[in-house]
């Protein structure tokens, strides 16, 4: 198993869809956090390409996504060939959360963030 | 087009053991700045580089104020190395460009990553999307299941398939508003998807042949215009004219203008509902649809 961060953050660079001080904000408070994180232009970009490295992250215990919906983000890994745990990735949604509670639920301790793949709200 | 398979270039940023950290605003500049022009970038703090976490073809760049070079660095890894001790914003950014100048990168940046995502929970592989798309972007697998497989092909911010699913299966991540944009679907979203049926159906039969004739009118209409501005603005109102005719399914006015020939669609249409076909015969061969 590779060394993973159990963060990985959608920048969603492509789309105003993310407010874009929420996507600030909660790069900040990650990159002020110490702590090791996976940061990536576009999700959907990733699944598109069939990244290799989403089949790692799938594979990832106690993985946290920053990103959009839940229900998207499962579909853009199922799309790629690597579903996601039902049981181990929890998703942070960008779009409706604001920025602080989703940097907690990102940073917080682990069980801190809900049940996994629920929406975070 | 897309290289599928291909990992996104990774840029390193170390802070581990021989580097010095970084000045935390500096850092989340730098973190933007990499990340808008298209870059992975995975932070590294308070330990080795681990050797065995980089094994993708696509060789990372390490940057960092590196003191001493990490111990990894010497056992002749592709791992590359670069210091970014004195160097301004724009000049580390410079410096990354210049590391993957040879790599997809700036292709991929020129593309919206617009395209339909399939829920599996919800699809019912029934094809109806398959036969509705004029583009090509779905497919079937070898095993007769519905499956994205042409994403650039798709018309940017066009989430018409979406509307004709019977089940609510395809999402557009990107799209302003639920349950398109992958929002929790509600009872309501289901009733409305369950009244709708089908499209086709409720435009009278072809929303395709409506498109067509729409066109074909239009077409004759602007043969006789012989003032542009008279014939932009007739162009316009038959636009919207068919926006509304086929309201709700949220074509750009752009797609619309750019659809093919009449008999081009017909054409298309006309494989797009064959491949639908075979796939669901192969996927229920004991029906028979024909």
């Amino acid at each position: 198993m590779q060394e993973l961060p159990q963060i990985l953050y959608c920048h969603c660079a492509y789309a105003q869809v993310v407010p874009r001080e929420v996507k600030h904000r909660v790069l900040e408070r990650l990159s002020a956090a110490g702590v090791e994180f996976e940061a990536v232009p576009d999700l959907c970009e990733l699944s598109a390409r069939r990244d290799p490295r989403l089949a790692d992250y799938a594979r990832q215990n106690g993985l946290r996504i920053a990103a959009c919906f839940p229900r998207a983000v499962q579909g853009l890994f199922a799309a790629a060939g690597c579903p996601l745990s039902e049981k181990e990735a929890t998703i942070v949604n960008l779009r409706t959360l604001q920025a602080d509670e989703a940097a907690d639920a990102l940073l917080g301790p682990t069980g801190s963030t809900g049940n996994s793949n629920k929406e975070e709200t | 087009m897309i290289e599928a398979g291909r990992a996104l270039p990774r840029v390193i940023l170390y802070e581990g053991p021989g580097a010095e950290p970084l000045d935390r605003e500096w850092r989340v500049e730098l973190l933007r700045e990499l990340l808008e022009r298209g870059f992975a970038v995975r932070r590294v703090v308070g330990r080795e580089i681990s050797l065995a976490a980089f094994d993708e073809a696509t060789s990372p760049l390490v940057i960092g104020r590196l003191v001493v070079p990490p111990a990894s660095a010497t056992t002749g890894t592709v791992l590359r190395f670069r210091d970014i001790a004195g160097k301004s914003l724009s000049e580390v950014v410079e410096l990354v460009n210049s590391a993957f100048a040879d790599t997809t990168s700036q292709s991929s940046k020129r593309w919206k990553p617009w395209f339909p995502v399939i829920d599996p929970a919800r699809c019912t592989h029934c094809m109806q999307c398959l036969s509705f798309c004029l583009f090509g972007v779905y497919g079937v697998t070898a095993d007769g299941k519905l499956q994205v497989q042409n994403e650039s092909n798709c018309k940017t911010d066009c989430p018409a398939c979406s509307r004709v699913c019977p089940e609510v299966a395809i999402m557009f991540p990107k799209y302003k508003a639920g349950p398109i944009n992958g929002e929790p679907i509600n009872s309501e979203d289901v009733r409305r998807e369950t009244v709708k049926v089908d499209i086709s159906a409720l435009l009278g039969g072809d929303v395709y042949a409506l498109l067509r004739d729409r066109s074909a009118r239009a077409k004759s209409r602007f043969s006789k215009e012989r003032d542009d501005d008279r014939a932009l603005k007739e162009r316009q109102r038959c636009l919207e004219q068919l926006k509304s005719a086929v309201q709700g399914l949220d074509i750009p006015p752009e797609v619309l203008a750019s659809l093919p020939s009449p008999e081009q669609i017909q054409q298309k249409a006309l494989e797009a509902q064959q491949r639908a076909r075979q796939a669901l015969n192969q996927a229920f061969p004991k029906n028979g649809v024909s």
